[in-house]
């Protein structure tokens, strides 16, 4: 099994190829097939990815499961997992059946639908499986085609503003990253991320147009990924476009993208920005550190300012990545850890929240707030699923949302105290805003003469919930199975960092000394 | 003598195939022998395709330098000659329909595609000229094809008034270079600008390069470009957006490589500022477009500004990189053009964007090869267009031009919008008025094949990366 990774990426692919090519008319029957090709397709990935965490092993921190094909201009097709990677790959691949299943109620362009899924997967799973660099890009921006599809063909009302918004957000930040690395292939010779994670770029403090820049070429280059990587994140204060795609995207689009696309941006800090230009995110981290402060408090205020539910919670979405990027830049163990199992544990949460959102928006047709009310009397079991990831939105202990926010604010805490302080009033403030978001749709006396025949969850989607419930519990209590396989991983990209920042420090100090 | 005509045998026969293609037609058959002339003279280019790429190795040289036989002319040779063919037979079944399929129709774009070879293999400033304006002129009476309407002889007038005036400021140019560097052959004009040219030179070389701008339509010589695609017939159009394209950014190549490429940073700025302008240019001006040939006008405006981008790297590298992306544009605006010359309603055809209202729905397979196109002229991966322009950006990157890659995505990012544009018609769209298409087998064929290519592209480029590159090694020294 040397190509277990490209089996696993091109399976969705298949299916969608078999979709498009073998399915015809659009009756009921024909919707029936496609949605069962989809379910059975992404189960199978599901499956077979379950192979690459078994046979993973987490005390090797180099990559596993390579392959490696020569491709065009020098470029490598070349795969592999490491211990920051895998638990991406296992989350895409977890989450896309339930995806499938929560649009058992679409009825439009089923086929296409399916078939667009389809691919997003096959890309999101090649973002993280991908170690050539521009193989990377390809797979990072090839998705935005199919989420382009998706929120502009089975959006809400607003749905092409905020495709276009998206596309052209995205794509903007992206090319950007693009020159920088058209630029390290030039320097160094290769695009493969192995050899790259080895290379040192040039860190000496030049000057163009009259500006000083520190960190040279790090720097800019560590700018030109950021760009894309906070988009993609996203960070304030260019998270605007996510409200938006939000918003308009149909429930499975939501979840998708809360619960993994948003994860590439941290991702991709996690295996360019920080190992790759150590001196240019050593420069930069004070910045980053306080936007990420400023993104958790301002979003969290924001949210509570809401009328419309998913947009709440696509701002909370924001806050809960701005742990995540303080997580990455405080640049140690429990930091860096926590910002992988708080991105791992938020794609659970906020999946389910999306879902939860979902369930009733497919009987009332509004994602008003004030439209509902009440919700527990006739729904008692929606209220109670409801109330589980609310809690663990806010991040209650016991939960996977604690253990995630808990082990980034010790790690930030050791860096810069300010910025934990600050970043604490977030948990304050998202238990305010998820809480009276629960007693406004949940609570209360049921008035709204509209809701008085809602009926509650059917089999269909408690058992989409069911395993989001169960992983949400594990990881709360039970972090170690995360921290297990991400912890030695982590472990030499750190040291790998701080060694890299040392030596640029000597070599400056040395430079001054001669001067 | 005899060796030197051996070399230029390819030009010979298509000449000869074509004059006496119109003696022949003219005393006999006239008009309805203009679809079979179609697919002889597509069928002839084919062959000249292959029998240039199969035949040709090394560097030969005809006429005391005056015509060049390199790996470079055969690659814009084969690209002129492949799409020159595609798009003939694309266009045969729209004009016809029409009535305006002339027999003088395939013989003038054989005549042009003469032109066009004579123009990649040029290395004299009077082949240069000659090659230039036997397919210029051959262009002028296509454009003005369909003879009464108003709308093409317009086309037709502009582009030869225009056309005329930028070939006067080549000519000029090309006397100006004459009379300091004292020969007209490249070889010459090479030994006497090494390093340091005289002023008189480099004047001559810019307006040489002003006349060339105009050919490919780079800002700011490209006014003509949306007026002559609009005016003229689609399959002329088409036409115009490939095949010379090509010959003129070969013929570019030639010039500032074979005749100064001893002064490369004098003319480096000059191409990087013309690519400059034309990349936001044409992303701009797209934007409010509504007819989708003006549309595609300045896309190609665009387009040009990425194949500088790569010939202002002034490098091996950079002549690669142009080649390449020319390669992929070809391709991307054939099948683009052949599904522009399906669209109609009511046997009358149609440019405005909006009539693509929900087309998704009515023909989903050609939707979804317009959609690959569209998103591959955009340069989005991971399609084929994508790689191209990672071609011309690591080109420049490395010619030390890094502000203009910068600014070539940001370019890109713009023009990214009004081919989503059209995306969104297609498929987010209201429900519209019927568009009818998919009445010429040929067109869906050339629409589907050349998404595919854009789609399994990407797996090895079918070798295009490897002849670019021997190509590009015989044209810089």
């Amino acid at each position: 099994m040397d190509n277990l990774l490209s089996i696993v990426t091109f399976i969705p692919a298949v299916a969608a190829a078999i979709l498009a090519v073998f399915l015809r008319g659009s009756d009921e029957a024909a919707q029936k097939n496609a949605k069962w090709v989809a379910l059975i397709a992404t189960t199978l990935t599901f499956v077979v990815s379950l192979f690459i965490l078994f046979e993973f092993d987490p005390s090797n921190t180099g990559f596993q499961f390579v392959e490696d094909r020569e491709w065009l201009l020098g470029l490598r097709y070349k795969m592999g997992v490491d211990g920051i990677s895998v638990l991406f790959v296992m989350l895409t691949t977890f989450m896309m059946p339930l995806t499938i299943a929560a649009s058992w109620g679409v009825t439009t362009r089923v086929k296409e639908y399916m078939i667009a899924f389809l691919l997003l997967e096959t890309l999101m799973l090649g973002v993280f499986m991908a170690l050539d660099l521009v193989l990377f890009y390809l797979f990072f921006e090839a998705g935005l085609i199919p989420m382009f599809l998706i929120i502009g063909i089975w959006g809400g009302k607003e749905r092409i503003y905020a495709s276009f918004k998206f596309f052209l957000y995205t794509f903007l930040g992206s090319v950007l990253m693009l020159v920088a690395m058209v630029a390290m292939f030039s320097d160094a010779g290769t695009t493969d991320i192995a050899a790259l994670l080895k290379h040192e770029f040039e860190s000496e403090t030049f000057s163009i147009l009259g500006v000083h820049v520190i960190g040279g070429m790090q720097t800019l280059m560590f700018l030109a990924f950021f760009a894309s990587f906070a988009v993609k994140m996203p960070m304030w204060p260019v998270h605007t476009w996510l409200p938006d795609a939000h918003v308009q995207a149909p429930t499975a689009g939501s979840v998708v993208l809360a619960a993994i696309l948003l994860k590439m941006g941290g991702y991709g800090f996690l295996r360019f920005s920080l190992p790759m230009f150590p001196v240019g995110a050593e420069v930069l981290t004070p910045l980053v550190l306080w936007m990420s402060a400023i993104a958790i408090v301002y979003t969290s205020l924001v949210a509570l300012a809401q009328s419309d539910m998913k947009k709440l919670i696509a701002y909370s979405s924001v806050a809960h990545m701005g742990y995540v990027t303080m997580g990455i830049f405080a640049v140690n163990q429990q930091g860096v850890d926590g910002a992988i199992f708080q991105m791992l544990s938020h794609g659970f949460i906020s999946g389910a929240l999306f879902l939860c959102v979902g369930v009733i928006y497919d009987r009332m047709h509004t994602r008003e707030i004030d439209a509902y009310g009440g919700l527990v009397n006739r729904m008692p079991a929606y209220a109670l699923i409801f109330m589980f990831f609310t809690m663990a939105n806010v991040g209650l202990p016991g939960t996977s949302g604690f253990v995630g926010e808990f082990l980034t604010l010790v790690g930030v805490f050791q860096v810069n105290t300010w910025v934990a302080a600050v970043a604490t009033t977030g948990v304050i403030l998202s238990a305010a805003y998820a809480l009276w978001l629960y007693r406004r749709v949940v609570f209360g006396d049921l008035i709204k003469e509209s809701l008085r025949t809602i009926t509650d969850m059917t089999k269909r989607e408690r058992a989409i919930f069911a395993p989001l419930v169960v992983m949400t519990l594990l990881l709360g209590v039970y972090p170690r199975l995360v921290t297990d396989i991400t912890g030695p991983s982590v472990e030499a990209l750190i040291s790998n960092v701080e060694t890299a920042q040392a030596l640029a420090e000597t070599t400056t100090q040395l430079a001054e000394t001669s001067h | 003598m005899q060796a030197d005509l051996s070399i230029i045998l390819p030009e010979i026969v298509l000449s000869v195939y074509a004059l006496l293609a119109l003696l022949g037609v003219a005393y006999t058959g006239q008009d309805r022998m203009a679809g079979p002339l179609v697919w002889l003279t597509a069928g002839l280019f084919t062959l000249l395709a292959v029998w240039i790429g199969a035949s040709g190795e090394g560097t030969r040289t005809a006429f005391g330098g005056m015509f060049n036989d390199d790996g470079f002319a055969r690659f814009a040779k084969v690209t002129i000659l492949v799409s020159a063919a595609a798009v003939l037979v694309l266009g045969q079944d729209y004009m016809s329909r029409r009535g305006i399929l002339r027999f003088e129709y395939p013989l003038l774009v054989a005549l042009a595609v003469v032109g066009m070879m004579v123009m990649v293999s040029a290395g004299d400033l009077m082949a240069l000229y000659m090659g230039l304006e036997l397919q210029s002129l051959a262009l002028y009476v296509v454009a003005s094809l369909r003879r009464d309407s108003a709308k093409s002889t317009e086309a037709g007038l502009k582009y030869f008034v225009l056309g005329a005036l930028s070939s006067g400021l080549l000519l000029y140019g090309a006397s100006l270079t004459y009379g300091y560097a004292g020969t007209t052959l490249f070889s010459g004009i090479i030994a006497a600008a090494d390093g340091q040219a005289p002023v008189g030179l480099l004047i001559g070389l810019v307006f040489v390069i002003s006349g060339l701008a105009f050919k490919i339509s780079a800002v700011p010589f490209h006014m003509w470009t949306p007026d002559v695609y609009e005016g003229a017939p689609t399959p002329i159009t088409a036409f115009f957006a490939t095949a010379p394209k090509m010959a003129a950014m070969g013929l570019f190549a030639r010039v500032v490589h074979d005749a100064f490429g001893g002064v490369v940073a004098d003319w480096q700025q000059v191409l990087a500022l013309l690519s400059l302008l034309s990349m936001f240019l044409g992303a701009f001006a797209a934007i409010g477009q509504t007819d989708i040939k003006r549309l595609m006008a300045y896309s190609s405006i665009a387009h040009m500004g990425y194949a500088l981008m790569g010939l202002a790297a002034g490098t091996v590298f950079g002549v690669q990189a142009m080649l390449i992306y020319m390669a992929i544009y070809v391709t991307m605006n054939v099948g683009t053009f052949a599904f522009i010359l399906s669209m109609e309603r009511d046997g009358q055809p149609v440019t405005d964007i909006r009539s693509l209202a929900l087309y998704s729905r009515a023909e989903p397979g050609r939707a979804l090869a317009m959609l690959i196109l569209l998103f591959s002229l955009a340069g989005v991966p991971p399609l084929l267009g994508f790689f191209g322009k990672l071609y011309v950006l690591r080109a420049a990157y490395e010619g030390g031009l890094a502000w203009l890659a910068i600014a070539g995505v940001v370019a890109s990012v713009i023009g990214a919008f009004y081919y989503l544009r059209i995306v969104f018609y297609m498929y987010f769209g209201e429900e519209g008025t019927g568009l009818q298409t998919g009445r010429s087998a040929v067109q869906w064929l050339f629409l589907m094949g050349s998404a595919a290519v854009m789609l399994l592209g990407i797996v090895n480029m079918f070798g295009i990366e490897a002849m670019a590159q021997a190509a590009a090694a015989t044209l810089v020294n």
